[in-house]
């Protein structure tokens, strides 16, 4: 166990953090930085037409730095709803962060604390789907250097999208209705997230419930339907067969 | 949409609120097993078998109300341009799986119909 969470881990006897294995998460990362730049620019553009400013726009991309929940609380703050709905969808949405960190934990047990909580700050869908299939495929590699190589290159791509939507979304006219994009972006990872029965269960009925619930009272209905999607997704599994 | 310049929700200072309170959960959420590893090695099932659902759940939940909306007549509520554009746009992200090739199909069916057939 290294105590000092900067000290090298044994793979980069150089010690300097700009060395190829730092380079290859970057690498690795850039083919996925296409398609979060959109995803990037459609949270600013989405931030502007709820009435937020820069300021509110890149502070949520940076404390928050979840595409997904920021687009959902971004929609509702619009909508006015209450704090705690804002709060309560958000934290459902990430709460799978939980299985990337049970699922990278072993990877980064040696390293310190410090490290490991600034290594916790950047964990993405993204960022642990890569690492841990290379972590898996190239035992050699310096795990933290690859992975911060990765998560940086996606937080840069993030604040800088964010801004650039911000200011883009400003001078375009409502009509365009550029705030479709926000379902088109969620549609194009949801497809592949349904990849099974129970998960096209839970895809299916979480929508459905979220479309009769749109009229509930405080917005609701986003949360309403989420939860019960995970319900049907779990019920089909127990009983699907 | 309220334009540019409104603060919604209680002010500035709500929105700071719940983007606080947001970042310090998912946070939480990220930093849990990599800080406790050692001490709890795996996700009990329990935990694990839900957090399976949450990306599709979630993920359909936010796109679905968005593009249908539950009219009087069954005509009047697929006969609706974002569901349309939404329809494109799933055919093309199934396709594909490319996010920007989905964005692109989405937008220009929604802009075909507003502007052009049902205008």
């Amino acid at each position: 166990m290294t105590v000092d969470g900067a000290s090298p881990d044994g793979n980069s006897p150089d010690g300097t953090p700009f060395d190829s294995d730092v380079w290859a998460g970057v690498r690795d990362v850039s083919p996925l930085l296409l398609g979060i730049a959109p995803f990037a620019l459609v949270a600013g553009i989405a931030a502007v037409n709820a009435g937020l400013g820069l300021a509110e726009a890149v502070g949520m991309s940076v404390i928050v730095f979840a595409g997904a929940s920021q687009l959902a609380a971004i929609e509702l703050i619009g909508a006015n709803a209450p704090l705690a709905v804002v709060i309560g969808t958000a934290v459902v949405i990430n709460v799978r962060m939980v299985m990337y960190s049970a699922s990278i934990a072993p990877h980064f047990a040696d390293y310190g604390r410090k490290l490991r909580a600034g290594l916790a700050y950047v964990l993405t869908d993204q960022a642990y789907a890569l690492s841990v299939a290379e972590f898996e495929a190239n035992p050699e590699r310096s795990r933290w250097r690859y992975y911060v190589g990765a998560a940086a290159a996606l937080w840069v791509v993030w604040q800088v999208g964010t801004v650039v939507g911000v200011v883009v979304g400003a001078g375009v006219p409502d009509a365009w209705g550029l705030t479709f994009a926000v379902p088109l972006v969620f549609l194009a990872l949801l497809v592949p997230a349904m990849k099974d029965r129970p998960t096209t269960a839970a895809g299916v009925g979480g929508g459905a419930i979220a479309v009769a619930a749109a009229g509930l009272p405080l917005n609701l209905g986003l949360l309403v339907g989420a939860v019960s999607g995970i319900v049907v997704g779990l019920l089909t599994e127990v009983f699907g067969e | 949409m309220t334009g540019g310049s409104a603060l919604p929700f209680g002010g500035s200072l709500g929105v700071w609120l719940a983007i606080v309170l947001i970042g310090l959960a998912t946070y939480g959420f990220r930093l849990s097993f990599i800080y406790l590893f050692g001490r709890i090695d795996e996700v009990p099932p329990r935990i694990k078998r839900p957090l399976r659902y949450v990306p599709p759940a979630v993920l359909a939940a936010l796109v679905l109300p968005d593009l249908v909306t539950i009219r009087p007549s069954v005509a009047a509520t697929l006969v609706d341009e974002r569901l349309i554009a939404g329809a494109v746009a799933g055919v093309i992200a199934w396709r594909t799986e490319n996010v920007m090739a989905t964005i692109g199909a989405g937008m220009a069916t929604l802009w075909l119909f507003r502007f052009v057939v049902f205008a």
